[in-house]
């Protein structure tokens, strides 16, 4: 159990997430304009968004469908009755002067996603997923008297997912975040991109010492952009609540925001008066009702989901439970394994992926969506050394050369004849023109000395320039030692 | 030219059907009169030129043979209804200077109809008033008597229409705001089935109960209106979708057998002798065209008004949030942003707006909502009710369109808000409801001013409310028309 050695005693950390999903939706939830990522400034925007007069907002389906996806994804109730709810507030990015909620009937109720962490696996509970528009940007360091606006994001929808307070160490807030992550990005409802925002994180924490069953104070850390963040945030903001409990103070309820580059959270400004929202049903629109054969279509229709295609890869593959974690972390590398993997061993392709081409792609920040390796030719380079046709040792060569070439490995293998000998005469000649250079050590392996064998296996496979089967090279050796 | 006010626009259909006279005739007339009108004060703005330009276009559409169904009828439009191209106010400061990109539905509808447009018409601010006395650019005065106020929020519509300066003008009711102005006018006005036609880009009051609806001078200009206004819409998920059948087809003159309930809410002790006796009168019409007479009973009558004015500011409060001075409204800086807020809106609305918000806010306002709104919505479900179970007696209900017939604009200015809320008593049930409601002049007060009478209908039935209005215009035979229309 983690827990954090105060001065006093020892304290229990109470941790719930709030994840706002940018939904991956052509359009924006209330209105026809374009919710595609970047753009000119204000280019992307409706009447609608806009806030004009007599504007009205209507439903884009396809995002109740990625709601509905996502709810699955997380175990969850589907919710045939949903209503949305005017959350009121003023703020020159929120143009409507109010932002489309969901307070009271949320389209997907309760939930849970499991996580692993080195204490086990279990089972973190969802609260509830709604559905809501996102606000455009303010921009205050363009001019130093003025703001500017974009209202490019403005009406985007989002789907924010609440925890239930039941998460117990940063590791585990941690693990939640990607197993969450990797659900939506498996279902195609939101890319989860932390780092453009595309997915964000607000960090609920309190404090008590162990043992204790009742709920502390919670303060509310917004906005903490990355996993990492999110897992060191937690910890200095639980410290921080530590230090004033054992220094007889009281936590306050606050929001307050997370400092990455100082490693503290502080106070947000200007939130001292505390907002009445005025939530009320919306009465531009109509409540989302979902029929069972609606719901049902769905669910035929979803996507192997990652724990799902974990057990799989375990089970079917014979993977090791890690390497199917690392696999399955997101739908381009599993479609990429998988590809790959298609007729060959699936522990070597395993290898091939999360070694050589990881390392590759890492050095070069690159997505393995742009790697240049397809997966149809990292599998093909297995096949090579599979059927003996090169060395373990010769692809890593030919890796390289695909990398730089971009060719199929068959191809750089004949040009470049780098194909395997198996051809005993040409290898035993090879075997007796390296025993006669090197007498002394042959006599000495001869004697007993039996490390060095593998050096003189080495002087073979190099004078074959590496094309020589070492199973055979071997084999013809110790023919000739013992003979 | 002064016949050409008076006709109605069936009459005008028809002599432009025969060539007797050009869509460009008919405007010329009517904009001359505006200009004599200008007193009244029923117009925002007024497009004369585009007018002119649009009853050439019809005058040729009409030569090709392609003939909408108001081909040629220059109409206008309350200034709630966005105009791309021309100014749309609310008759609010804080709109004052937005000239619309888009076209609202519901007018969009009516110009490919064919009809033209003279221009925009006065209304309270924002649609909130029952007098036009809160217009930002002045009061409408009533063509019956310029001391007296046309009634509001569609006060503009009503009195251009009463007095020749348009053939018909569309008109918004959220609270009785097209049936009550039509009463002290003498015109005819219809707020259609909550759902009939599109709200888009009509400024929006309270949008669970704003209906467009047209004013005119007959039950059957109405019906010949409605027809080109009414009908689904992407744009508003709030209307629905169900075909609108042919109005004029219903006027068929024969009511006999129907049955028409008389509420005994609607006769409270004190009421108005007049209005009392107008709808006697009105009872009498109906009785004598063969109908069934049935006294009724809608029990929640009584809540509707605190209801309406709770849902109402509710919904107000929030749909004005938008009018911030950040985008296309007027701006008055700050020091800040909260400050250019406050110094924008405070500047941009009028008093009885700034009071509607705060009443609204108030009541949405933690610790209060389920006290106020939440209880509303559950009193509105009984209203509703109420009419539901009415009208498995009856196919339509009669009332008074208001307490009273028009009164001075001395006389209110002198009266407390909440007294003046008082007014919309006979109207706002119907509007909770979301059922169709017509007012039509079927008499005259003991002072020469005219009282309207209020058919109210079953959801989506505006067919059967236009039947019986029809047969009740007839029996009326309401002619009076104001002194200065008739050239006196």
């Amino acid at each position: 159990m983690y827990t954090i050695h105060g001065q006093t005693t020892d304290w229990e950390l109470v941790i719930g997430l709030e994840v706002h999903c940018e939904i991956l939706s052509n359009a924006k939830v209330f209105s026809g304009a374009s919710a595609v990522f970047g753009g000119e400034q204000n280019t992307h925007v409706s009447f609608i968004d806009a806030g004009f007069p007599g504007m009205l907002p209507k439903v884009n389906e396809k995002c109740i469908e990625q709601c509905v996806k996502t709810g699955m994804g997380l175990n969850a109730q589907i919710n045939k009755y949903s209503r949305f709810d005017r959350k009121n507030y003023f703020y020159a990015d929120l143009p409507q002067g109010y932002q489309i909620s969901q307070l009271y009937h949320p389209v997907v109720g309760e939930g849970f996603i499991e996580v692993t962490t080195s204490e086990g696996t279990r089972k973190i509970g969802v609260e509830r997923l709604h559905l809501e528009q996102d606000a455009g940007k303010s921009i205050h360091d363009m001019s130093p008297t003025k703001t500017f606006i974009d209202l490019n994001r403005a009406g985007v929808g989002l789907m924010e997912i609440v925890s239930k307070p039941d998460m117990r160490s940063p590791e585990e807030a941690g693990e939640y975040l990607r197993q969450l992550r990797a659900i939506v990005r498996a279902l195609g409802t939101c890319d989860g991109n932390m780092d453009e925002g595309s997915m964000r994180c607000d960090v609920n924490v309190s404090v008590r010492p162990v043992g204790d069953t009742a709920l502390r104070t919670r303060a509310e850390v917004k906005n903490v952009n990355s996993v990492r963040f999110v897992m060191h945030a937690i910890e200095v903001e639980a410290k921080r609540q530590i230090e004033i409990y054992e220094n007889g103070g009281q936590v306050k309820q606050e929001t307050r925001l997370y400092d990455s580059d100082n490693g503290e959270t502080r106070p947000m400004r200007g939130k001292e008066n505390a907002n009445d929202y005025r939530y009320f049903p919306d009465p531009d629109l109509l409540p989302v009702v979902l029929t069972d054969e609606y719901i049902e279509n769905i669910r035929k229709n979803l996507p192997e989901l990652p724990e799902a295609k974990k057990a799989r890869y375990i089970g079917e593959l014979g993977l090791p439970a890690y390497d199917a974690g690392v696999l399955t972390a997101d739908m381009e590398t599993a479609n990429y394994f998988e590809t790959a993997a298609k007729g060959h061993d699936a522990k070597k392709v395993a290898n091939w992926v999360m070694g050589d081409l990881f390392a590759y792609l890492n050095k070069e920040c690159l997505p393995i969506s742009k790697s240049p390796i397809t997966a149809v030719n990292l599998g093909a380079l297995v096949g090579l050394i599979e059927d003996n046709t090169i060395s373990g040792k010769i692809a890593k060569d030919v890796f390289q050369l695909m990398i730089e070439t971009g060719k199929a490995p068959n191809t750089i293998v004949e040009e470049k004849g780098l194909k395997q000998t198996t051809d005993t005469g040409a290898i035993e000649k090879i075997v007796d023109e390296v025993m006669a250079a090197n007498p002394t050590q042959v006599a000495e392996i001869k004697a007993g000395k039996d490390k060095l064998k593998g050096w003189l296996v080495g002087q073979i496979m190099k004078a074959s320039q590496g094309k020589a089967n070492p199973a055979l090279a071997n084999q013809i050796l110790n023919k000739k030692l013992n003979g | 030219m002064t016949d050409l006010i008076n006709l109605t626009i069936s009459e005008a259909l028809d002599k432009l059907n025969k060539g007797e006279i050009s869509s460009v005739d008919l405007t010329r007339a009517h904009i001359e009169e505006m200009a004599k009108g200008r007193v009244l004060n029923a117009y925002i703005t007024e497009t004369p030129e585009l007018a002119l330009e649009q009853a050439k276009q019809s005058d040729e559409r009409r030569r090709a043979g392609r003939v909408g169904l108001l081909e040629g009828i220059p109409v206008a439009n309350k200034d709630l209804y966005c105009t791309k191209g021309v100014r749309t106010t609310a008759a609010s400061k804080i709109l004052s200077n937005f000239v619309p990109p888009y076209e609202s539905t519901v007018s969009q509808k009516l110009k490919d109809a064919g009809s033209v447009m003279l221009g925009k018409l006065n209304t309270d601010q924002f649609a909130m008033g029952g007098s036009t006395l809160t217009s930002y650019f002045g009061a409408t005065k009533n063509p019956w008597n310029l001391d007296l106020v046309p009634g509001g929020s569609s006060g503009g519509s009503a009195a251009a229409v009463g007095a020749g300066l348009c053939m018909g003008a569309t008109g918004s009711d959220t609270g009785g705001s097209i049936r009550q102005p039509a009463s002290f006018c003498g015109v005819t006005g219809i707020k259609p089935t909550y759902g009939r036609c599109s709200r888009y880009g009509i400024v929006a009051f309270a949008s669970s109960l704003d209906q467009a609806g047209p004013m005119a001078r007959s039950v059957r200009d109405c019906a010949l209106m409605l027809q080109a206004m009414a009908g689904y819409d992407e744009k508003d998920s709030t209307v629905a979708n169900v075909p609108v059948p042919d109005y004029t087809q219903a006027l068929s003159g024969d009511i006999r057998g129907k049955k028409i309930g008389i509420p005994k809410e609607y006769r409270p002790d004190g009421l108005n002798p007049d209005v009392a006796a107008v709808w006697d009168k009105g009872i009498q019409f109906l009785r004598d065209a063969g109908a069934e007479i049935v006294d009724i009973s809608l029990p929640h009558t009584k809540y509707a008004l605190p209801v309406y004015y709770i849902v109402a500011c509710a919904e107000a409060s929030s749909n004005l949030s938008r009018y911030d001075g950040v985008r296309y409204t007027t701006r008055v800086e700050g020091k800040n942003l909260d400050e250019l807020y406050e110094n924008s809106r405070t500047d941009g609305f009028g008093d009885e707006v700034v009071r509607r918000i705060l009443l609204g806010t108030f009541v949405l306002s933690a610790g209060f909502y389920d006290a106020y709104y939440t209880r509303a919505q559950r009193v509105r479900r009984l209203i509703y009710n109420d009419f539901v179970e009415a009208f498995k007696q009856v196919d339509a209900i009669l009332t008074p369109a208001a307490p009273t017939p028009a009164l001075s604009a001395e006389a209110l200015k002198q009266m407390k808000p909440v007294d003046v809320y008082l007014g919309d008593v006979f109207t706002t049930p119907a509007s909770l409801a979301g059922i169709p409601g017509i007012s039509l002049p079927v008499g005259l007060s003991s002072n020469g001013l005219p009282i309207g009478l209020q058919l109210l209908g079953r959801h989506f039935d505006e067919s059967g409310i236009f039947q019986i209005a029809d047969v009740l215009e007839k029996q009326a035979n309401f002619d009076k028309l104001p002194r200065r229309v008739k050239g006196e």
